[in-house]
């Protein structure tokens, strides 16, 4: 793998572009892998990346069915931040941070980790007891977050609307300022040029349509679009389409997947310097690089698979946006899009060993899994590699719907992610 | 915005009058309190998530107030059929009904 | 004054009525029907924007929605700022302001053409090859840098003064596009007397036909016979005729969404006009006749000012009377661009030379060309422009190479082809596919009750295209529905025609060149970037579009597109369908934010809902809360009050003597009929079979899972009625869960539910001297201790007006809450505050309800729990009847984590300095000096001053806490850790005597 740097460019410069290696290989998939990951999202290309780095296995094939990156994680809203409440949430996705902040030199490809803070509004009584809460909690498990008065959340964010006469004024707001966004492109494409380096095969236009298992039980590989390929182990990062992979495994999983839309407006100049969540109006917003307004949506109320959603949906963020933004209202809607995402009951994620022998799964990231990529990452390939669960996704299990050992962040703290 | 035929007041009506309410045809016991925790993780966790055809509950939330059921493809989001609470899933499906 | 490009006699616009105008400052007058890119041509101004990466010079390439280049911002007032207007789309009105974007310190002389000169240095995707040492340069550095550079216009700063509109409606044929084959399509369609829509962005109907000269119908010019045809339909009482209007998005089952811009175009809009109006309409069939859009040929420095779409040169000329030049060139790979250089020569305007790339084209259009004495070259492409702010001259070379030539010009006219339409169709779900031998995607397999004519269905000829709109009309009309046909079918009489054309870069942007030849003008996309993407392993279309943004800009790729794919595919060596098209997605074009919420703004944004006493309390000086939709009296300051001594006096007074408090808020609904006490026995936890009428009960309701989903006080009313009461909160979902359960797990049980909330307004009389204030008003009911006990209900009258008056209590004293019809709630509470006025009695709001509740223990779901408690959790045990077979949540509570040691449990904290007050959501430890993370065994769910209890008390969820009492925990704050006591949940008459006190 060639060095991407400054110099580098101007080196290409002088000779048209024309010395850029591929930043991964499209080859043909072999018989059998080690290991095969489904799903070549930032969670899949991030498990490959850091079997490949971390526990030196790179004789493992990453299958995708559509173009690698072109799932949820290049359709989000890109929030990134660390500040749940409960110690499992806050151990995976602090994990996740601290990984961001580093993520452009280990991959040596920028993913953009702009740390611009993340503000959530409190507009009621309830919302300052549910989000002091979580400032408490995560000043003691050694996570920032600090409280802010409705002026320092204007001071920090000038658009914001804090007259007493919004129909849901601003009471106050939490600041993650390591919180605030990367570029989700560049984040599968740094994991997939590391990983392809390593010799991992990201192999994409592959749809698996089959998990085969041994007669006692264990995994031995997937049927596949391109035909049968034999595996020792399988992880199962397919977001959305999680429950459909694993019902070929004959696993039943308590997930269900909703459309979640988002928006982005034309580019305008530098005018929102962070990012602002609001739970009790719908509304999560933030500028990119480019200067688009990047707004995310609810989800439609039912499963779907369709990749798409109802405008009501998008008229109720824009309702939000321009409550707590009033000068937005001139502003235009450029693009909007659908993704679909896997929810569990208590909106925690699962990232675990599965009844099947050999078979693992990281899935139900719901609305919020792009900013625990690399942390998710790390953490099942570590899974795979030995077995066995890190300590940090320890408590994420299947059997946690069992045993009633939850991990509510939802309903703890009516904040969705 | 989808649009909804309810079985009941017997009308397609938008999707805005009406509340989606999980899957449907999943029983609660009849000897709820003694349901194993496996059965009563199936009960109230595990869902089908079909990418296909779901059978899946709503409610006329802002018209009649009834919960029926629907059948819906969760690619196209396209309905096959409704009907009421309590009848039987369909043994026979409407084939490429709009 | 005729300006300068402005032709007499030419096109259609009333010459004399002129408009004045600023561009950058600078006045202009135009013509009334200008845009305000004609207005600019007319005045001979090209150069109006600078591009997004490069900040190269940029004129008008189009003369409509597909403009990637002429972006300005219009500003009516220091409010009414709009950024990133098309001016090829933007009517002229007296008056206009406009003002060219990204540029500084001017148009002409911008800095950021630096870029330009480095451009080397910024190919495709180089932001994610550096800026990556030293780490924290991104954020402090390199960033801040890009994000300036970024963006195009500036967002406006001030609240929009404007208003928006939205209107829903139903159709049988919604028809979007009004050109000849909307139009055509429309008039099929009404003439069968069904409901139909036609709708057309542009401010006049006719679509192709403001340009195409050729085309006859009925005997007329096609564009009259146009505006015939819409006055025709407007008349009819069947149709709706939209102008201005642009479908944006196809969603699920024929529902669209289109936005009407009302009044961007005038010049005083009349303050009861809204901005724009968003229509969402729901139709039985769909037309889409949405035309098609000229691509641009792919060369070196496409970009100069002055160069544009052949069509866009022909559509100044044939309908805005102006010409682009006074010495035009023409660079096609298709007949379409020699119509516009026969236009021109024949209005007097110089054509330098067309020159086609294609070998040896016939064709009559090619010989009139030729017959105007224009002069032709086939096989040559021109490889460069020349030219800075305007272009100045085209370089010609024969195509497979050889001497170059280079012709003076002030204005190129390209066509590379005609790309159809699709993204409506594309949007609707339905599947494009390719056809090779005219190389474009047209509709292929439908997957909605839509049908695509015309151009965007890959329909050549004006024949053709009516033929086939006017047979889709009366199709859609007759699956909607209808079953007459009449009227007959418009006869074309004339018409132009062509197909064909080229994909991808032009000889001279070839492979081994460094020349910046644009594909997304914009965003600054060249065709060596796209190559370059694929070299470097970008192998899907998508990776291409997003590694370059191709596509990306607010155009979203109208002309760039396919020139994209086909570069892409060549590169790869595939054929273009293998390569795939990026998918379509909605809007169209950009649409305003305002539109798309209409109405939903300020107090519209979300329903206020106040009680029947509210405005009582708002006289009185109440502050209010949120609470849900709710406003509720959060406390009643009195002069010089803070909140502090508005509640401890509140606090106080209740204990003392009494107080008022509205409780309407409160949700409410009647269980009613022979099986409502079974209904209670499954909902609730407790049993309630043996609940005598007359009497309340505190009811716990969990969800299956077993935790707590809701509380309240319930009073059985008679054997087969109860009065259930819910938290303010949770009304709706208790109602919908009682429902649910009822319609479809118990629907044996002869039960009905009401919800009676806005029924019923509640005042609460608390304190001591309660029933002193009561009972003068209240007739035919014993309110003493033996007839009316604490926890029960009775009917009677209080003012003359029917009540249920319940005996109970949140604050631990004497205390009934009176409910009555909610028309009365005023007038009763009036009488009521005048009994205590007698007593000394105060009004009390939220916050002292929450104080008094916890000074008694006493919880409030949502708050001291989470959803994650169980009732013995909350100490609520001896709420689950224990003799019950089922309730819901009966075993979800069993579950082996719910009963397992160590859980949360509800307890009270003292602080041991008392006049420290906890913060609510301040976490629990044992151990304050360990490290951090440190682990935290509860949080403080409640904590107050109480004045009552001269100290503070605090609620909190604590690990194993009801076995902790006495111990000393600590809360570790950022200024000190606070040192606790952990105790029982009562701080105040312990023995509960002041029930009956």
């Amino acid at each position: 793998m060639k060095k991407y740097s400054v110099f580098a460019i101007a080196r290409e410069a002088m000779r048209g572009h024309k010395g850029w290696e591929e930043q991964w290989s499209s080859p043909e998939p072999k018989k059998d892998y080690d290991v095969i990951i489904v799903g070549a999202g930032g969670h899949g290309l991030a498990t490959a990346y850091y079997l490949a780095t971390v526990h030196g296995i790179t004789n493992v094939a990453v299958l995708e069915k559509g173009w690698l990156g072109g799932g949820n994680t290049g359709r989000n809203t890109t929030i990134i931040r660390s500040n749940y409440l409960y110690d499992e949430s806050a151990g995976i996705y602090d994990h996740a941070l601290k990984l961001w902040d580093g993520l452009s030199q280990e991959l040596n490809y920028n993913v953009m980790y702009s740390p611009r803070g993340v503000m959530m509004l409190a507009h009621n009584v309830h919302d300052i007891q549910v989000l002091k809460r979580h400032v408490h909690a995560n000043r003691l498990n050694g996570i920032d977050n600090e409280w802010l008065t409705p002026e320092a959340a204007k001071e920090f964010c000038p658009p914001l609307n804090i007259s007493r006469d919004a129909r849901y004024p601003v009471m106050g707001a939490t600041l993650q300022r390591r919180g605030g966004t990367a570029r989700h492109d560049a984040v599968a494409w740094g994991y997939a040029r590391g990983a392809s380096a390593r010799g991992v095969h990201i192999i994409q236009n592959c749809e698996v349509t089959g998990v085969k298992r041994a007669p006692n039980g264990a995994v031995t590989g997937v049927e596949t679009t391109r035909g049968f390929i034999g595996a020792r182990k399988v992880g199962v990062v397919a977001a959305g389409h999680s429950s459909v992979i694993m019902n070929m495994a004959g696993v039943r999983m308590p997930l269900e997947s909703y459309p979640l839309q988002a928006l982005v407006s034309e580019p305008v100049k530098p005018v929102f310097p962070c990012v602002v969540m609001s739970n009790t109006v719908h509304a999560y917003i933030s500028q990119s690089d480019k200067g688009e307004l990047v707004i995310g949506a609810g989800t439609d109320q039912y499963v779907s698979y369709s990749q798409t959603g109802g405008l009501h949906v998008l008229q109720h963020t824009l309702d939000a946006i321009c409550e707590m933004f009033p000068m937005f209202t001139r502003m235009k809607m450029l693009r909007s899009w659908g993704g679909i995402v896997d929810v569990t009951p208590d909106r925690s994620p699962i990232l675990a060993k599965t009844p099947v022998p050999g078979l693992f799964v990281n899935c139900g990231w719901g609305t919020g899994g792009f900013k625990a990529t690399p942390g998710s990452g790390h953490v099942f390939a570590h899974t795979i590699a030995r077995d066995d669960p890190h300590p940090i996704n320890a408590p994420f299990t299947i059997e946690r719907f069992r045993t009633g050992r939850l991990i509510d962040e939802a309903a703890a703290a009516a904040v969705a992610h | 915005m989808l649009l909804i035929r309810c079985p009941y007041c017997e009308e397609e009506r938008p999707e805005l009058e009406f509340r989606n309410a999980g899957e449907a045809h999943i029983a609660r016991s009849a000897d709820m309190a003694a349901t194993s925790d496996d059965d009563f993780e199936k009960f109230f966790f595990i869902r089908s998530n079909p990418k296909g055809i779901i059978y899946e509950r709503w409610r006329h939330m802002h018209g009649c107030a009834r919960f029926f059921n629907a059948v819906r493809d969760t690619v196209s989001d396209r309905f096959l059929m409704t009907y009421k609470a309590g009848e039987p899933k369909p043994a026979k499906l409407p084939g490429a009904a709009k | 004054m005729i300006a300068a490009f402005r032709i007499p006699g030419a096109g259609r616009l009333k010459q004399a009525e002129t408009a004045r105008f600023s561009f950058d400052g600078q006045s202009y007058a135009g013509v009334e029907g200008d845009t305000l890119a004609s207005a600019l041509l007319a005045n001979g101004v090209h150069l109006v924007g600078r591009s997004f990466k490069y900040h190269r010079p940029r004129g008008f390439l189009s003369a409509g929605a597909e403009e990637p280049n002429a972006l300005v911002e219009i500003k009516r007032d220091f409010a009414r700022k709009t950024p990133n207007v098309r001016a090829t789309v933007q009517e002229l009105y007296d008056g206009l302001t406009a003002q060219s974007q990204n540029r500084w310190p001017s148009l002409a002389f911008d800095v950021g053409a630096v870029n330009d000169i480095a451009s080397p240095l910024f190919s495709a995707g180089f932001y994610y090859k550096t800026f990556m040492w030293p780490k924290s340069a991104w954020k402090n550095l390199y960033e801040p840098k890009i994000r300036a550079a970024a963006g195009l216009g500036v967002a406006p700063d001030q609240p929009d003064p404007d208003h928006y509109s939205a209107r829903f409606a139903h159709c049988d044929v919604l028809v979007l596009g009004g050109g000849a084959a909307g139009i055509a399509a429309a008039l099929a369609a009404a003439e069968t007397g069904v409901r139909v829509i036609l709708a057309d962005e542009q401010a006049d109907f006719g679509g192709s036909l403001r340009f195409e000269s050729g085309a006859k119908i009925d005997g007329q010019d096609g564009f009259a016979w146009a505006q015939g045809a819409v006055a025709t339909l407007k008349a009819m009482d069947n149709v709706r005729v939209l102008s201005r209007t642009t479908a944006f998005g196809y969603y699920a089952q024929n529902f669209v969404g289109l936005v009407e811009r009302v009044s961007d175009h005038l010049q005083n809009p009349g303050r009861e006009q809204p901005r724009e109006r968003l229509w969402q309409v729901r139709a039985k069939r769909v037309v889409l006749a949405t035309g098609a859009i000229e691509r641009h040929m792919v060369f070196a420095d496409n970009d100069r000012p002055g160069i544009m779409l052949a069509s866009a040169a022909r559509t100044y000329l044939n309908h805005y009377g102006v010409a682009v030049g006074r010495n035009v060139g023409v660079y096609t790979a298709n007949d379409s661009a020699y119509a516009a250089a026969i236009d021109l020569k024949k209005a007097g305007v110089g054509v330098a030379a067309i020159v086609d790339l294609r070998d040896n084209p016939t064709g009559p259009i090619i010989d009139e060309a030729r017959a105007l004495g224009i002069e032709i070259n086939f096989g040559r492409a021109v490889i460069r422009a020349g030219g800075k702010l305007r272009v100045s001259s085209m370089t010609v070379q024969p195509k497979n190479g050889g001497g170059e030539r280079t012709i003076p010009v002030d204005a190129i006219m390209m066509s590379a082809g005609w790309t159809p339409s699709v993204h409506l169709f594309s949007q609707s779900r339905g599947k494009v596919a390719f056809n090779d031998e005219t190389k474009r995607f047209v509709p292929g397999t439908y997957a909605q009750d839509c049908v695509s004519v015309g151009a965007c269905n890959g329909t050549d000829g004006l024949s053709a295209t009516i033929d086939e709109a006017y047979a889709a009309g009366a199709k859609a009309a007759k699956d909607a529905g209808a079953n007459t046909v009449k009227g007959t079918k418009p006869k074309v009489d004339a018409s132009e025609s062509w197909s064909r054309g080229m994909l991808g870069a032009a000889p001279g942007a070839g492979p081994d060149t460094t020349v910046k030849a644009f594909v997304d003008f914009q965003n600054d996309v060249t065709a060596k970037d796209i190559r370059q993407a694929v070299h470097e392993g970008m192998r899907s279309i998508e990776h291409v579009k997003r590694f370059t943004t191709n596509g990306m800009a607010t155009d979203q790729g109208k002309t760039s597109n396919m020139h994209g794919l086909a570069i892409a595919a060549e590169t790869l060596d595939k054929p273009i369908p293998q390569v795939g098209l990026t998918t379509f997605r909605a809007p169209y074009t950009p649409v305003t934010f305002g539109a798309i919420i209409g109405h939903a703004r300020g107090p519209l944004f979300d329903p206020t809902r106040k009680t029947a006493i509210h405005p009582w309390a708002e006289r009185q000086g109440a502050v209010f809360e949120d609470v849900g939709q709710w406003k509720r009296a959060w406390y009643f300051p009195k002069a010089g009050e803070d909140m502090h001594a508005a509640v401890d006096r509140e606090c106080v007074t209740v204990r003392k003597t009494a107080g008022l408090f509205d409780a309407s808020t409160l949700g409410k609904i009647e269980v009613v009929g022979p099986d409502a006490a079974k209904f209670m026995e499954l909902l609730y936890t407790n049993p309630w079979e043996k609940l005598e009428p007359g009497r309340c009960r505190y009811g716990i309701m969990l969800r299956e899972d077993g935790f707590i989903y809701d509380d309240g006080v319930v009073g059985r009313l008679a054997p087969d009625r109860f009065h259930v009461t819910t938290t303010t909160g949770g009304a709706p979902r208790v109602m919908n869960h009682m429902e649910d359960y009822l319609q479809t797990e118990f629907p044996h049980l002869n039960v009905w539910l009401t919800s009676i909330t806005e029924q019923w307004a509640v005042i609460a009389v608390q304190g001591p001297k309660s029933r002193e204030i009561i009972a003068p008003l209240v007739e035919g009911i014993d309110m003493s201790d033996g007839a009316l006990p604490h926890m029960s209900v009775r009917e009677g009258r209080i003012c003359g007006v029917p009540t249920r008056l319940f005996r109970m209590s949140f604050t631990g004293e004497r205390g009934f809450e009176v409910n009555v019809p909610a028309d009365y709630g005023q007038a009763v509470w009036e009488a009521l505050w005048a009994e205590g006025q007698k007593h000394g009695a105060c009004a009390y709001g939220t916050e002292a309800m929450h104080v008094l509740r916890a000074e008694k223990g006493y919880i409030i779901v949502g708050q001291d729990t989470d959803g994650t408690v169980t009732p013995g959790d909350a100490g609520l045990d001896w709420a689950v009847g224990k003799k019950k077979t089922d309730f819901v949540g009966i075993r979800g509570m069993a579950r082996p984590d719910l009963v397992a040691k160590g859980r949360k449990q509800l307890v009270g904290l003292k602080t041991k300095d008392p006049k420290v007050v906890l913060e609510e959501g301040a976490q629990i430890v044992g151990d304050p000096k360990q490290a951090i993370p440190m682990t935290m065994i509860g949080h403080v769910t409640s904590s107050y001053w109480s004045q009552n209890c001269g100290r503070s008390i605090a609620l909190a969820l604590v690990a194993g806490g009801r076995d902790r009492m006495g111990e000393t925990l600590s809360v570790p704050m950022p200024n000190g850790t606070i040192e606790v006591e952990v105790t029982g949940m009562v701080f105040f008459d312990e023995k509960g005597e002041r029930l009956n006190g």
